[in-house]
């Protein structure tokens, strides 16, 4: 399980930096997608991988061992939000560059493919 | 005990006054009010610290202390001590006669509201410096003195020199403060406390101590700058371009004196060494000599009195620098005389600018026939800079002679110090009598610039009560300023330090009589030889190339723009693509180091593996890795692609018993994909195998792709160790069992979010709104790029059928082809938003909350953009999500303020269940209430970026106008 997530994270990082060192905006804007995936489940992961246990208190006080771990949910919830925001912010940035140098390159000026 | 309350409304009135005169700005007759409210301020703090007087003449020192933070040694002390009083009397003093003089300099044309709450926020702020029982609190109103003093010499800030000016000042004298600062904290932490009396009492310490040195210059350069002394002389010439009450007021009297305010206050702890003989001596004569020189070659009047300042202040210096008592008393005598003196003179040439229309001594002369009062005030307050016997400069300079003969440090450098004494005292006469004489006297010149006359009455009063009290001091020293100079200098010295000294006129015929004698001789000889050489100059000989001036604005140069630029040049970082390489390579050396320091081993079980969760994410590696390849050519791949890995680890959260997660991770996803779709359609395209590949960029695809290889790598072994690492008792264990019994929900995560860490959550919230507000900005003024704006392919082809029937509009193909998904999207809306409130209001008990819910609406609206196009919806639903996003944030933050009633902190939460008809059992926490802040927020910051976005597609370029442009959402 570790494992598989663990590679699944790597192999998220790699394609995402791969593509933030583009130099085409829509490329970074992907690659910093899928950086975020890989960041998410990254934080996500800190606090031991769960299958089967209870994500909602049945009773008045939860013990640990028995329910997920409920930090690292909290924090990535916050993430993705945050990591929504930012790619639209990004977006917008790129749409306005592009309007006013009138290509998508990440330094405004064509040349390099 | 009543005095020890006045200190802090002495230091409170300037202020206060500064807001009120603020305040009344641009009401009718506001100038006469501002004027008049100056001048009553500075009168009223000047009758107070006379109030003060019977406490200070008794040798008490007066401490109000305002604790602070008691505990890192700052409180807000005042101190008044009698040197602090005579500096009070001084500012205060001075304050009322500037404040009645301005009344009838400036001219009622200018913002006068401003001139003068700046200029008592200034008197306020050198109150501050001289009451100040706290040396950080010390520091913190020096910087004050050299902001206002920034934005009143720059008061007239249409005129290049004045902003020049202000510049300099501010730059020269702030950058002495922060010197200051240094030093002061150097000298706290030598001493062990802040405290002014505390380090008053510990100067065998400080000198004995290794960072002695260190302190001494850091604190020294924080002097010299503000006292103009050279080399950091330059800045006071130019500051010239201030309205001359400023300069009358900040150059004679205040701003100028804080420095050696300060080196006087100082000496006790500092003082007496021979690094502060050297320095400080040394620095004083030079700037002596070269003020006085200089002073005789400037053509400009208020010129002539900033580099007599400047001598002047060298003067005090001197005598602080050379050590003995009789020499720190002589140092406070001279700043007092000099501060009378020099602002009547300063009066005085404003007075003739005012009148006359010229500072230039050139073009100036023969005044007295027609301004004869002012000539006769400017006459004896000149005599008085000459050194003149019955004029206070007479008797300080004495003293000054007498100490400069005591010194004792070989032979040579005594005959240099008696030298240059005599020498700038000649020269002090010689442009005393040039000034007095170029203005007053000899031919009235054909054209003055205007006829003049004498200023009104009120403005010669205060030119004329400072030339009586040079006058007063001059002829009965002993009565009139003994006392107060006597109570000055004994609570610098210490009570029964004070040396001998006689304040009186005649002293017999001594050595220092027989040197002002000779001074007075010389500088009139060289008046009279001077005279034809300088009117053609316009700079001084030998020291005029080498300007101050020019030095510091090539350092500037340097500093400001060389530097740089080289460095620009050097880094590009004009270049986004190779700063994030360089961020990347970074952090990966970060990483590196870090996991060099802290190896972890690897131990892999093979047996915990499940095969669906391993096919599930070879999909999703496939996903990732194709999007990768895919991004540059086939956009629409590459995003259909990231969504899949998205999915995919959506579909892990649910795995891995995070339902909260993968809902949230699902509906972001959605609204990602959509906005993304939404602006793709505005870049350039771009076609496989157009461009050939031309070496560079193969190599560099290789680098990248090794770098991001070694990355992966790195990640995935910290991921893999981090999971293995059993984890230590977290905070976890905190939420589960207080979640239920504190916060009254289920659902832990949704309990953190909005309870436990619901100030996290707010900033949160804040932090999507400002996003959306951004972006909703940035579009308002978005110009495509020339080849996006025509309609796109796809489109024209939508209407191509409609071209050719007369009973078709523009659109109807397109709303024929949507209509059947139109109409169950349509019908779904409301379906959507009860679903929307279903997951709102379970979700403190079960998985869902204010997040999820509003996205969900959100996608709920944005689907029905999509399907009936914008004009519709917006015809039929009214959508204002910046109202949305501004209610949430109202709510979050009252329901946060609303535990602040209730006597709890920000955001503390209260709970309880309620039976309600209907929904049966709810939890009515108030953190539901905060969670439909967040809801409300995310409905709208969401809302807004997606329209915003689709109302691009909308504009129709003007050329095109009658062409259609389908509705939102096409893009």
């Amino acid at each position: 399980m570790e494992l598989v997530l663990a590679a699944a994270i790597g192999i998220l990082a790699a394609s995402g930096v791969w593509l933030l060192l583009r130099p085409r905006t829509f490329q970074v804007i992907i690659g910093l997608t899928l950086i975020s995936y890989a960041v998410n489940l990254f934080i996500f992961s800190i606090g031991g991988l769960r299958t089967g246990a209870d994500p909602v208190l049945r009773d008045a006080a939860g013990d640990i061992a028995q329910y997920a771990d409920p930090l690292p949910q909290a924090l990535v919830l916050t993430a993705i939000v945050i990591g929504f925001a930012t790619t639209a912010l990004f977006l917008v940035v790129l749409l306005t560059s592009r309007g006013l140098t009138g290509n998508d390159h990440v330094d405004g000026e064509d040349g390099t493919p | 005990m009543p005095d020890n309350a006045l200190p802090s409304a002495i230091i409170c009135l300037p202020f206060v006054a500064s807001v009120v005169v603020f305040l009344l700005r641009g009401r009718g007759r506001s100038h006469n009010l501002a004027a008049w409210l100056m001048t009553a301020t500075a009168l009223l703090g000047l009758l107070l610290s006379l109030w003060l007087y019977p406490a200070i003449a008794a040798g008490n020192v007066l401490r109000q202390v305002i604790p602070w933070v008691p505990g890192l040694g700052l409180d807000l002390v005042l101190r008044v001590d009698g040197f602090s009083w005579l500096f009070m009397l001084l500012i205060c003093g001075i304050g009322t006669l500037v404040g009645l003089y301005a009344r009838y300099y400036m001219s009622p044309d200018d913002p006068l509201a401003r001139f003068f709450a700046l200029l008592l926020a200034f008197m306020g702020s050198m109150l501050g410096i001289v009451m100040s029982g706290n040396v950080i609190q010390l520091v913190f109103f020096w910087e004050m003195t050299s902001l206002f003093s920034f934005l009143l010499i720059g008061y007239w800030h249409r005129g290049p020199p004045a902003r020049d000016g202000a510049r300099m000042a501010l730059i020269v004298t702030s950058g002495g403060g922060l010197c200051l600062f240094a030093g002061v904290l150097l000298l706290g932490h030598v001493v062990g406390s802040y405290d002014l009396d505390v380090i008053l009492a510990a100067g065998d310490m400080v000198r004995a101590h290794a960072l002695y040195t260190p302190t001494l210059l850091l604190i020294l350069l924080g002097a010299f700058t503000k006292s103009a002394q050279f080399p950091f002389h330059f800045w006071l010439p130019q500051a010239m371009s201030a309205p001359t009450p400023v300069s009358a007021y900040l150059h004679s009297a205040t701003m100028v004196k804080a420095g050696v305010f300060l080196l006087v206050r100082f000496w006790p702890v500092l003082g007496g060494t021979d690094q502060w003989f050297w320095i400080v001596g040394g620095v004083g004569l030079v700037t002596l000599i070269l003020g006085a020189y200089s002073a005789m070659f400037e053509q400009d009047l208020k010129g002539v009195l900033a580099y007599s300042t400047i001598s002047h202040l060298g003067l005090i210096t001197m005598l602080v620098g050379l050590g003995s008592a009789l020499g720190v008393v002589a140092a406070i005598f001279h700043i007092v005389n000099h501060a009378t003196f020099k602002a009547s003179l300063f009066m005085a040439a404003g007075a003739v600018d005012h009148e006359a229309g010229t500072r230039d001594l050139r073009k100036l002369g023969g005044l007295r026939r027609f301004m004869p009062v002012t000539a006769t005030l400017a006459l004896i307050a000149g005599a008085a800079m000459a050194g003149v016997p019955l004029l206070n400069g007479f008797l300080s300079k004495e003293m000054f002679f007498a100490e400069t003969l005591a010194t004792r440090q070989g032979p040579l450098l005594d005959m240099i110090s008696v030298v240059i004494a005599v020498a700038a005292s000649a020269f002090g006469v010689t442009y005393s009598i040039r000034f007095v004489r170029g203005v007053f006297f000899g031919r009235v010149p054909a054209s003055l610039p205007r006829e003049p006359h004498e200023p009104p009455l009120w403005m010669r009063f205060p030119i004329g009560f400072l030339a009586l009290a040079c006058l007063l001091v001059g002829m009965l020293p002993a009565r009139v300023i003994g006392p107060s100079l006597r109570a000055a200098a004994s609570s610098v010295l210490g009570a029964g330090q004070l040396p001998d000294y006689s304040l009186a006129v005649w002293h017999g015929v001594t050595t220092p009589l027989l040197m002002s004698i000779f001074a007075f001789v010389a500088g009139c000889l060289l008046y009279v030889r001077l005279r034809g050489y300088v009117a053609g100059r316009e700079v001084a000989p030998l020291t005029g190339r080498l300007s101050g001036k020019r030095i510091f604005e090539r350092v500037l140069a340097v500093l400001a723009a060389d530097i740089p630029r080289w460095i620009e040049r050097r880094y590009p970082s004009r270049r986004l693509q190779s700063q994030l390489l360089w961020i990347v390579l970074l952090a990966l050396l970060a990483g590196g180091l870090a996991a060099t320091s802290a190896p972890f081993g690897f131990h892999p079980r093979w047996s915990s593996v499940d095969p669906a969760f391993a096919l599930l994410w070879l999909l999703g590696a496939a996903c990732a890795i194709g999007a990768a390849s895919q991004a540059k050519f086939h956009r629409l791949a590459a995003l259909v692609l990231t969504g899949g890995a998205g999915l995919v680890s959506c579909v892990s959260f649910v795995w891995l018993s995070a339902p909260d997660l993968a809902a949230t991770q699902l509906l972001v996803e959605v609204v990602t994909t959509i906005l993304i779709l939404l602006g793709m359609r505005w870049l350039p395209k771009r076609i496989e195998g157009l461009a050939p590949e031309s070496r560079m960029h193969r190599f560099r695809r290789r680098r990248d792709g090794l770098i991001a290889i070694v990355v992966g790598l790195g990640v995935a072994s910290l991921a893999y160790a981090a999971m293995m690492h059993p984890v230590a008792d977290s905070i976890s264990r905190f939420f589960l069992e207080r979640a239920y019994t504190e916060g009254g929900g289920r659902n832990v995560v949704n309990v953190i979010l909005v309870d436990f860490r619901g100030f996290d959550t707010l900033g949160e919230i804040s932090v999507l709104a400002i996003v959306a507000l951004t972006v909703f900005g940035l579009l308002r003024r978005f110009r495509p790029a020339a080849e996006s704006i025509n309609v796109p392919l796809q489109q024209r082809r939508q209407v191509v059928p409609d071209a050719g029937e007369a009973s078709r509009a523009v659109d109807h193909s397109l709303t024929d082809y949507l209509m059947i998904p139109g109409l169950i999207i349509q019908l779904m809306f409301p379906v959507i938003l009860l679903f929307g409130l279903h997951l709102f209001l379970r979700g403190h008990d079960l998985p869902g909350g204010g997040f999820v819910a509003g996205i969900t609406v959100a996608v709920g609206l944005i689907l029905l953009y999509m399907a009936r196009g914008a004009r519709w919806v917006e015809a039929h639903l009214r959508v204002l999500p910046v109202r949305w996003i501004g209610a949430g944030l109202l709510l979050a933050v009252s329901t946060g303020l609303a535990s602040l009633a209730f006597g709890r902190p920000f955001l503390t939460s209260y709970f309880r269940y309620a039976e309600l008809p209907v929904l049966g059992k709810l939890p009515l926490a108030s953190a539901v209430l905060f969670d439909l802040g967040v809801f409300s927020v995310v409905v709208g910051a969401t809302v807004l970026l997606l329209i915003a976005l689709a109302h691009q597609s909308l504009r129709r370029p003007r050329q095109l106008a009658d062409a259609p442009a389908a509705a939102g959402g096409q893009g």
